[in-house]
């Protein structure tokens, strides 16, 4: 039954990613940006968890795990526990305004699901489908990057790319070898232990973590 | 595992971690200088052991060590060495002016052995993720190095540094990612599919479509960390604002290394292409480096951000070398890089000191150093002279080298090349001269600088210049032949 279904759980998943990732563009309050970023990380472990049960890899749950572990519960932990300790204003202003914001998204999604059209046709994984999706995820997350003027989301848009990219692996060659996920995770974990700091050493220098304080160093 | 390895890895790593309990005390820059001392020494024998008994794999291939990249090990080991040996007196003044605090040296210290571990890692991994992973910890050691002085200013260049290079560094991934892709079908799943001399033996029956999609994608994301034009805004920034040891190694080091992961990505693109599209795409960006930074050279104002576009310049033509391909341009590049390296950490030595000096990185505040202080002012004037190309010095040869193959086999670059050159000259010989031989303004340093490193570095820029011994030369070819 669900060997049946399994291919169409996991392309439901990819859409629930993408949707994740607009819902994530579209937020203007913090707290449920990070809430949202918790939920992408489950559904991103929720799928691979699938992929690996339908294919057998069992490297694969490893890896479920380890997003289950740091996309789920440690980096939004530290992200509440952060804003809470900096005390951030709840709502976060973009650049360009929403409607906007969206229309550029959309933009992105065509140019993503074509440049991934020539890989996904030489794939021979069931989960195919999904890598344009993935594409699209992480093109969105860099847009979020671009638009936010505040420093804790568009850290968050560099998690959700992360996300988006390890989804991406998932899709294309179900997943890349233990080794290098274990180094990525930390390699993550340590640049948000490093950004903690600097968020303290930002706002004890400006009291305020808006990045547009820092546009002083320009080209004279 | 070599003994050799073993000490070149772990000597930095204990390093970092011995250092970051007593980083603070009184002889810690002597222990960090002995650590580094203890790095090199090993990059030494495993120079000796490739000499002796050619390339070889280590801990189940997924070490290598081939001319190549023990080339850039000795440089890495070397520059990491010198720099400590200066950024001795160099901190302790700082820590005398009170702009760093206790902590702050541990940090320092620490990060310092940490950064030249990952350098160390990516130049002898053979595991492409590993490299990945690698690469972005030399990032992350260094952040907070360029933040060390908690100004408006280094925060700010900090956090630039941080978010370009990690978005750079994402687009890295997936592009690596990508190259799994393609060789999973070729070597089968697991962490052998991602091992460099795997891919290289079987390079040609790579899927091309989807290695030239994933070599523009490793194009962005290393480049971002090579600092070519357009993805270098992060680069002036962070290498101005930080502690001048850390302007040091990023500069002549950490470019190098990021530049050294493309060409490793370059042979096997090329290789599954059959035609020279990764080559075309590093002419392309190294000549608009070239040009744009030279352009950007004469607007400057702060003495390290000057230079650190100067190391743009540069980088923009040793990528435009390697681009060029063939056994003559890739040796060019390889001997440029090795120049570049040691003249501009030289440079950042005497440029450190004389703005400690003046109390001010500004141009226009540091005047007369010929004056105050001899040996500051002869190595700045000598080192500027090295970097600018001038004849006898080494990188005079490499330039050569780059333009004579520019005109052989792309003469429509060749006057773009020439222009930018000149311009780079007259904009930093006109800022430097007034520098060296204007009226003196400053005060005196606390502890004496050390200003035996810079010597020792131009010397040899010197040396090679005027002669370079034969197995020096036979072994840059054989890195030459590695890149095609």
């Amino acid at each position: 039954m669900l060997q049946h279904y399994g291919p169409q759980l996991v392309n439901l998943f990819a859409a629930t990613m993408l949707l994740l990732a607009f819902a994530m563009l579209s937020q203007r309050r913090i707290l449920s940006l990070i809430n949202l970023f918790a939920a992408q990380g489950f559904v991103l472990f929720l799928s691979t968890a699938l992929v690996a049960w339908l294919t057998g890899q069992s490297h694969l749950y490893g890896s479920a795990a380890l997003t289950l572990a740091l996309k789920v519960f440690a980096l939004p932990w530290i992200l509440h526990r952060l804003i809470r300790r900096l005390n951030v204003k709840w709502d976060v202003e973009t650049l360009i305004n929403i409607p906007t914001i969206m229309l550029i998204g959309i933009v992105l999604v065509i140019l993503a699901f074509n440049l991934a059209l020539p890989i996904s046709r030489l794939a021979g994984t069931l989960t195919k489908a999904t890598l344009g999706i993935a594409l699209a995820c992480a093109l969105l997350s860099f847009l979020m990057m671009i638009t936010r003027s505040k420093a804790v989301p568009q850290v968050i848009g560099f998690l959700a790319m992360e996300n988006a990219l390890f989804f991406a692996a998932t899709g294309a060659v179900y997943g890349m070898p233990m080794v290098i996920e274990l180094g990525i995770a930390l390699d993550v974990l340590v640049g948000m232990l490093i950004l903690g700091i600097f968020f303290f050493q930002i706002r004890e220098r400006f009291d305020s973590l808006d990045t547009r304080h820092l546009e002083r160093l320009k080209e004279h | 595992m070599p003994a050799a390895m073993i000490l070149l890895l772990a000597s930095p790593l204990a390093g970092g971690l011995v250092l970051a309990l007593v980083g603070h005390r009184r002889r810690a820059a002597e222990v960090n200088a002995a650590f580094s001392a203890l790095t090199f020494a090993g990059a030494v024998a495993l120079v000796a052991r490739v000499v002796a008994d050619g390339p070889f794999e280590a801990l189940e291939r997924q070490f290598f060590v081939d001319p190549l990249n023990v080339f850039l090990v000795a440089l890495t080991a070397f520059v990491g060495m010198t720099t400590a040996l200066f950024s001795r007196p160099y901190m302790r003044i700082e820590r005398s002016h009170g702009r760093v605090t206790d902590g702050g040296m541990r940090l320092y210290h620490s990060m310092y052995q940490l950064f030249t571990l990952t350098m160390l890692l990516v130049l002898t991994t053979n595991n492409l993720g590993i490299m990945w992973v690698a690469m972005e910890a030399a990032t992350l050691t260094t952040v907070l190095l360029v933040a060390l002085y908690r100004t408006h200013a280094s925060l700010e260049a900090a956090w630039k540094y941080f978010i370009l290079c990690g978005v750079g560094i994402a687009q890295a991934l997936l592009g690596t990612i990508l190259v799994y892709f393609a060789s999973e079908k070729i070597l089968g799943a697991g962490a052998g599919a991602l091992l460099w001399t795997q891919l290289d033996s079987v390079k040609g029956q790579l899927e091309p479509v989807v290695m030239s999609i994933a070599f523009v994608f490793l194009l962005v994301g290393y480049g971002t960390k090579v600092g070519l034009v357009p993805l270098h805004n992060w680069l002036p920034d962070a290498h101005a604002e930080g502690p001048t040891p850390v302007s040091a190694v990023l500069s002549g080091l950490l470019l190098n290394v990021a530049l050294y992961a493309l060409i490793r990505f370059k042979v096997i693109t090329d290789g599954a292409l059959e035609r020279p599209f990764a080559s075309n795409l590093m002419i392309g960006f190294g000549l608009l480096s070239v040009t744009v930074a030279a352009l950007f050279l004469s607007r400057q104002r702060d003495i390290k951000r000057m230079f650190a576009y100067s190391s743009i310049e540069h980088m923009g033509l040793v990528t435009f070398a390697f681009g060029l391909g063939g056994p003559v341009a890739s040796f060019a590049g390889l001997l440029h890089m090795t120049m570049h390296s040691l003249t501009k950490s030289a440079i950042f030595f005497t440029v450190g000191h004389a703005s400690q000096k003046a109390g001010s990185q500004m141009m226009s505040e540091i005047r007369g150093l010929i004056r105050l202080s001899p040996t500051v002012g002869w190595g700045l004037t000598l080192g500027t002279v090295a970097i600018l190309g001038l004849p006898p010095f080494g990188v005079f040869a490499s330039e050569f080298l780059i333009l004579t193959q520019a005109i052989a086999h792309a003469p429509w670059a060749a006057p773009i090349l020439l222009a930018s050159l000149g311009i780079s000259f007259a904009a930093i010989f006109g800022k430097v001269q007034p520098m060296v031989f204007g009226e003196a303004s400053a005060a005196r340093l606390p502890h004496r600088p050390a200003l035996v490193p810079v010597f020792v570095h131009l010397a040899l820029v010197l040396l090679l210049g005027l002669y370079m011994p034969p197995y020096l030369a036979n072994w840059y070819r054989q890195a030459a032949q590695l890149i095609g």
